[in-house]
């Protein structure tokens, strides 16, 4: 009688199943669904799809729960947090508050580091090893710590959180062109440049650049989620976005103490911001094997 | 080995010394320091002792070798918020709490996520495989503190299996441990998945296989003990890893350790705790990866000549 492996146990994903999740991982159309749903439409059309104002709650509506609840109605679909201000509107304004941050830190994170990097790989050197240094050790901060100890100092704001944001996110940008500027220049067409009497300002911006674009649109693709996720994290700890902005990191904080009476306060913002995050990945995952499948490790 | 030991070393104070030095110019730079080390209702005789503990009627210079000698005695002033405590011995008291938790969050995370990886490994491609793809995407895409208060809504407040919050028996620990945890989850399944697939490959797993050994044992004794070897290495992450996130876990169940301890402080605006919290926790953070580097370059020798 044939031995049974493992391998051969009868558990395989039924075809038609697992056909769907092939079709889901080729074109990340759930993915960019959600993503489109979640985030990219509240955040650009918040004031007019947003029912109430996020910030102007009436206390006569205090606490309502969603709608399917006992108690709840179709005017705050989701209910309502403690100064009565609807959820649904604030989780829309949180949209645009996550997306915008998260644009700004990576765009101004992704051109210091860009920057750099282009320097350290061209130019090698002193250049490269110092800024090398700077990398290392910016990668071995401790995120929160960081945060926590400039909040305590300045206070928190907008500006707070975008420079711990950029502080955390250049150096991998830096480490990620420099590594790829190290080969490009070696190649033929960046020595006819240099002939061609091009200065090094410009073959690293019109030679260099437009080769380590790919990469880098993969990298942002794939931070935006960390970004979000470490943005709501900071302001759930109170040295993020300050009261009474909409954050949704901000309004699970508001939830936690809620949670005996009023779970729907922290539970929505929870669920837009995993389902946002974990679409977000997929589609990195999903640009990082089309267009640069070299990145696996990042 | 020697050499790459050592400029790890030297990179690795460095870094310590860089984080001393964000903390030390937070509190001058912006304005007056006390109205930074000093919340707005503390008193004049207040102000007075803080400025005489610091130097801070001093130039910078001076001011940053007080600053620098203090704190490598381990010297952060006093506390404004618990008073009678040093910064430093609040740190002292509340770090076993912290060290409890994140070493039982360590245990909870490799009982989860061991079996889930050999299982995902060994059934490659049949639904427990999917699944466990699908936790460990969840595990990278949950916020860890939403977790805690989901957990908290289901099994505290619903099924009254744990208390919400707070510190006592191990009924206490399984929550917040889980929540700590469960992001590391997801990492150390890939791992142990990724190394187990290897092992499974290779030539005296066949042979364990010809010698009539049940799959039990093939799987579970040969093919483990052999595929363990990178996850153990990456504990040590992990290790640096908890006793970070150990600050919103710990806010969310108000559990009495050094990352509660932080965010009371900024909250009260006490400065010198907040100092004190930041140069220990940055400390092990960047010690555990310092000890991670020299175990990978001792295992893998490649990584040295990097």
């Amino acid at each position: 009688m044939a031995t049974v492996t493992a391998r051969t146990l009868p558990w395989y994903a039924p075809p038609r199943v697992a056909h769907a999740m092939r079709q889901v991982r080729r074109y990340p159309v759930v993915a960019l669904s959600l993503l489109m749903f979640l985030l990219v439409i509240p955040a650009v059309a918040a004031p007019l799809i947003a029912p109430y104002d996020p910030l102007q709650g009436s206390l006569a509506k205090r606490l309502k729960p969603p709608a399917w609840q006992q108690g709840g109605s179709l005017d705050n679909p989701l209910g309502t947090d403690k100064l009565g201000r609807d959820i649904l509107s604030r989780m829309i304004h949180g949209a645009r508050v996550s997306l915008a941050v998260s644009m700004v830190a990576i765009f101004v994170g992704g051109i210091a580091g860009t920057a750099l990097g282009l320097m350290s790989g061209y130019f090698g050197g002193t250049t490269d090893a110092l800024i090398m240094r700077l990398v290392d050790i910016s990668l071995s901060l401790p995120t929160i710590l960081l945060a926590l100890v400039l909040v305590a100092a300045v206070g928190p704001s907008f500006s707070t959180v975008i420079i711990v944001l950029v502080v955390l996110l250049w150096a991998r940008y830096a480490r990620l062109v420099r590594g790829e500027t190290l080969s490009i220049k070696q190649r033929d067409f960046i020595a006819r440049a240099r002939v061609a009497g091009a200065s090094h300002t410009r073959i690293m911006t019109r030679y260099i650049f437009p080769n380590v674009v790919n990469s880098l649109v993969v990298l942002a693709t794939l931070q935006v989620g960390y970004v979000i996720l470490l943005e709501s994290a900071l302001s759930f700890l109170g040295a993020g976005l300050p009261r009474p902005t909409p954050a949704w990191g901000l309004m699970i904080a508001d939830g936690r103490e809620l949670i005996v009476t009023a779970w729907w306060v922290s539970m929505f913002p929870g669920l837009a911001i995993m389902l946002t995050v974990l679409s977000l990945n997929l589609l990195g995952d999903w640009l990082r094997d089309h267009l640069d499948p070299k990145l696996r490790h990042v | 080995m020697q050499r790459y030991i050592a400029r790890r070393f030297l990179q690795s104070l460095l870094a310590l010394w860089v984080m001393s030095l964000i903390v030390f110019s937070l509190a001058r730079v912006t304005g007056n320091p006390l109205d930074v080390m000093l919340p707005l209702e503390a008193g004049p005789e207040e102000y007075e002792r803080v400025s005489k503990h610091w130097g801070l009627d001093k130039p910078l210079y001076v001011q940053y070798v007080v600053f620098l000698t203090k704190a490598l005695q381990g010297d952060f002033g006093n506390s404004w918020k618990w008073h009678g405590y040093t910064a430093m011995g609040l740190v002292g008291q509340r770090l076993p709490a912290t060290l409890q938790l994140a070493g039982f969050a360590l245990f909870i995370s490799i009982a989860i996520a061991l079996p889930i990886g050999v299982l995902a490994a060994v059934m490659k491609g049949t639904v427990w495989d999917s699944a466990a793809k699908i936790i460990a995407l969840l595990g990278q895409s949950l916020p860890g503190f939403w977790l805690g208060i989901v957990l908290m809504w289901i099994f505290a407040v619903h099924l009254g299996w744990f208390p919400t919050s707070g510190r006592g028996g191990i009924q206490y620990m399984i929550l917040p441990a889980i929540t700590l945890g469960w992001f590391q989850v997801a990492a150390v399944m890939r791992l142990v998945r990724s190394s187990m697939l290897d092992v499974l490959d290779s030539e005296f797993v066949k042979l364990t296989r010809i010698k009539g050994l049940s799959e039990w044992k093939v799987v579970w004794k040969h093919c483990l003990r052999n595929a363990a070897i990178a996850p153990l290495t990456f504990f040590a992450i992990i290790a640096g890893v908890l006793m970070t996130g150990s600050v919103v876990t710990e806010s969310v169940f108000s559990w009495p350790g050094t990352g509660l301890l932080v965010v009371d402080a900024v909250r009260a605006r006490d400065f010198q705790v907040v100092q004190a919290v930041v140069i220990v926790f940055a400390g092990i953070f960047i010690f555990t990866n310092l000890l991670v580097d020299i175990l990978y370059a001792y295992l893998d020798p490649r990584i040295r000549y990097q």
